[in-house]
């Protein structure tokens, strides 16, 4: 089976969601990558993760990547190299790619997969629902490309020891007024510490802290565990803190070895995004809060009361 | 300037999920509602003519069973008029019929500056309908949209990213998805809620759209298996009796992370 990668580069690197990718794709047959963008930086990493070829469009001058790569896509598709299968990375630039290449080739996509299975051509994906309690397999039907996305942490990336793959240039067709999105200004919202979804501890806040004030206590701790501080949806829907620190369905899925939930409730699109976590710790009042259902140590207590004498307790250490 | 809005009608989120046995997917016959998820692109829609000074706010909906109950909402809250695709047919589409159907919907309307959706539904969340929408509409996009504003003939958004946020800059007409918490919608005044009674619905098929094939014939997938994930092992619960600390320092004591 002939399977593609999209794959994302981020400060010169493919992005960790890039890399599972290509490893979970190794397993499943051949591997080409495809990266919107410059691809000589990233050769050495995508080849090194089983990729023997690198198509690139070079850079994009500014355009928003959906119409312009999967432009590029459709035509070496069309001129003859067309893969069984085109694993994406669930992020904001490649979502974008995946659906504006799902019409382009009038094939159904499947996103939020966890797992992906082949056997026989056949290409069957498996989604969590109802906040990961459930897991459904679907199989495509009809002919490929099967177009799937992935939600990132499904698969861990692992080094193949293969050498660079071959650049390919793909170069980008015109594409009339849908390209016609600009990038006129890059902003980086710089984190102190270890990055949210690769942080071995991860503490996380919710609406349970009462004030946007409080949440200091989540970065005291977060600190002092050498962790990154998380949020619920709701404090950074209430814009207690940036979007980058969400954890969730529409946020970042994390999978650090301790978890720790402070006044959040569980909702399933929270759980979601940090389920997979090796410990889960939560500190709510409420002892029927869902929570507590998937929590390794509960403490049904005041966020207020423990959370200070916890720091305390760290601090005197 | 005009405004077309997607609103999917959803089953309550705040009952629980469940998926049709014969089907295996989910339980869309109850009553539906707005979905919160759009509210924001309804009150975004209704800042932004507001801002221009003239024209209208529409929405665009597809629902299998003729529902109109969410449609009503985004109506009292100062919309204009709605059509729904409505078509036992369209039981089973997948996220690119949807979106092929929204673009007939919208060609029906007559087409508008703006196209605004959510960037995921709440019950869907395939997240895709958005941009395959712009695609089949042949319209630029600005996904995952923050903050808006149309400065003549001219949208600029910035944009999430992974590492912060872009500003990005795109010509009318054009579509975007917007997030929670970009504005905060408004409640549907009493007012609003009798003047939407009278508000033009225009309901029709697929078929009418010429829009074909949808629901399963058109899906270009097959739902295999369905099974439980397995479950966590139940930790230990304790209340705080001022010590509560003490338990999560050994648990991470335990654990050598201190
Ligand atoms: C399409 C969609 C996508 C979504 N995506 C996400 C997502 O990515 N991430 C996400 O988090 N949510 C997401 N949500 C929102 C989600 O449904 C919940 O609304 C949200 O997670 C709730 O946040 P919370 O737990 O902080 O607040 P609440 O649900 O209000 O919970 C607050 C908790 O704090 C407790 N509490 C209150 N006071 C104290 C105190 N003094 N001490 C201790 N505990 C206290 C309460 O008992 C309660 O359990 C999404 C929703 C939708 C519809
Ligand atoms: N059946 C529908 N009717 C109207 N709008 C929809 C429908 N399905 C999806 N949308 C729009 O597309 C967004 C993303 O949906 P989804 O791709 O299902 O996550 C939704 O939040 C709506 O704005």
């Amino acid at each position: 089976m002939n399977v593609w990668v999209y794959v994302q580069g981020s400060k010169g690197a493919p992005t960790s969601a890039s890399l599972e990718l290509l490893t979970k794709a190794r397993s499943l047959g051949d591997v080409t990558a495809f990266v919107g963008g410059d691809g000589a930086a990233l050769a050495e990493a995508v080849g090194q993760h089983g990729a023997a070829k690198l198509y690139a469009t070079g850079d994009l001058g500014g355009r928003l990547p959906g119409p312009a790569v999967s432009a590029a896509m459709q035509a070496v598709i069309e001129g003859g190299d067309s893969p069984d299968l085109i694993m994406f990375p669930q992020s904001y630039e490649a979502r974008d790619v995946l659906s504006r290449l799902s019409v382009k080739l009038g094939k159904t996509v499947l996103t939020n997969n966890v797992d992906v299975a082949a056997a026989g051509g056949a290409v069957t994906v498996t989604t969590p629902i109802f906040g990961g309690n459930t897991l459904v397999s679907t199989t495509f039907t009809g002919d490929g490309p099967f177009l799937a996305g992935f939600r990132p942490k499904s698969f861990a990336a692992e080094p193949s020891g293969g050498g660079a793959a071959e650049v390919v240039a793909a170069a980008v067709p015109e594409v009339g007024p849908t390209g016609a999105a600009m990038v006129v200004a890059t902003h980086v919202e710089e984190t102190s510490g270890p990055k949210l979804d690769e942080a071995a501890v991860v503490v996380s806040g919710g609406r349970g802290l009462g004030e946007q004030a409080k949440y200091e206590l989540i970065e005291t701790l977060a600190k002092l565990l050498r962790g990154a501080p998380g949020a619920s949806r709701a404090i950074v829907d209430a814009g207690w803190v940036p979007y980058s620190y969400q954890v969730g369905q529409t946020g970042k899925v994390v999978k650090p070895g301790v978890y720790i939930a402070a006044g959040i409730s569980g909702a399933t699109q929270h759980m979601v995004g940090m389920k997979g976590s090796k410990n889960i710790i939560a500190i709510n009042k409420d002892k029927e809060a869902p929570i507590f259902g998937i929590a390794d140590l509960g403490i049904v207590g005041d966020v207020h009361k423990v959370l200070p004498k916890l720091i305390e307790a760290l601090q005197s250490r | 300037m005009n405004v077309i809005v997607c609103v999917k009608q959803i089953p309550d989120p705040a009952l629980p999920g469940a998926l049709d046995s014969s089907t295996n997917t989910l339980k869309r016959d109850g009553k539906l509602i707005l979905d919160e998820s759009d509210s924001y692109g309804v009150e975004m829609a209704l800042q932004l003519v507001d801002k221009a000074g003239g024209g209208e706010v529409s929405l665009v909906s597809m629902a299998p069973n003729g529902e109109v109950s969410g449609l009503r909402t985004a109506l009292a809250m100062g919309a204009a008029k709605a059509v729904l695709v409505s078509d036992p047919a369209l039981q089973g589409s997948d996220a690119l019929t949807t979106a092929r159907v929204l673009a007939a919907a919208v060609g029906r309307i007559g087409g508008a500056d703006l196209v605004i959706a959510a960037t995921e539904s709440s019950d869907g969340y395939t997240g895709t309908v958005p941009e395959q929408l712009a695609e089949v509409l042949g319209l630029p996009s600005v996904t995952f949209a923050k903050h808006v504003e149309i400065d003549g003939s001219t949208l600029k958004a910035s944009r999430q990213t992974e590492d912060g946020y872009d500003e990005v800059e795109c010509p009318l007409p054009a579509l975007i998805s917007v997030t929670a918490g970009v504005v905060e919608p408004r409640y549907p005044s009493f007012k609003g809620i009798m003047a939407a009674k009278s508000k033009p619905v225009d309901t029709v098929t697929a078929g009418d759209l010429g829009v074909d094939p949808v629901g399963w014939a058109g899906a270009g997938q097959q739902i295999s298996d369905v099974a439980k994930a397995p479950e966590r092992a139940a930790g230990e619960i304790v209340e705080d009796d001022g010590e509560g600390f003490a338990k999560i320092v050994s648990f991470l004591e335990n654990l050598k992370v201190i």
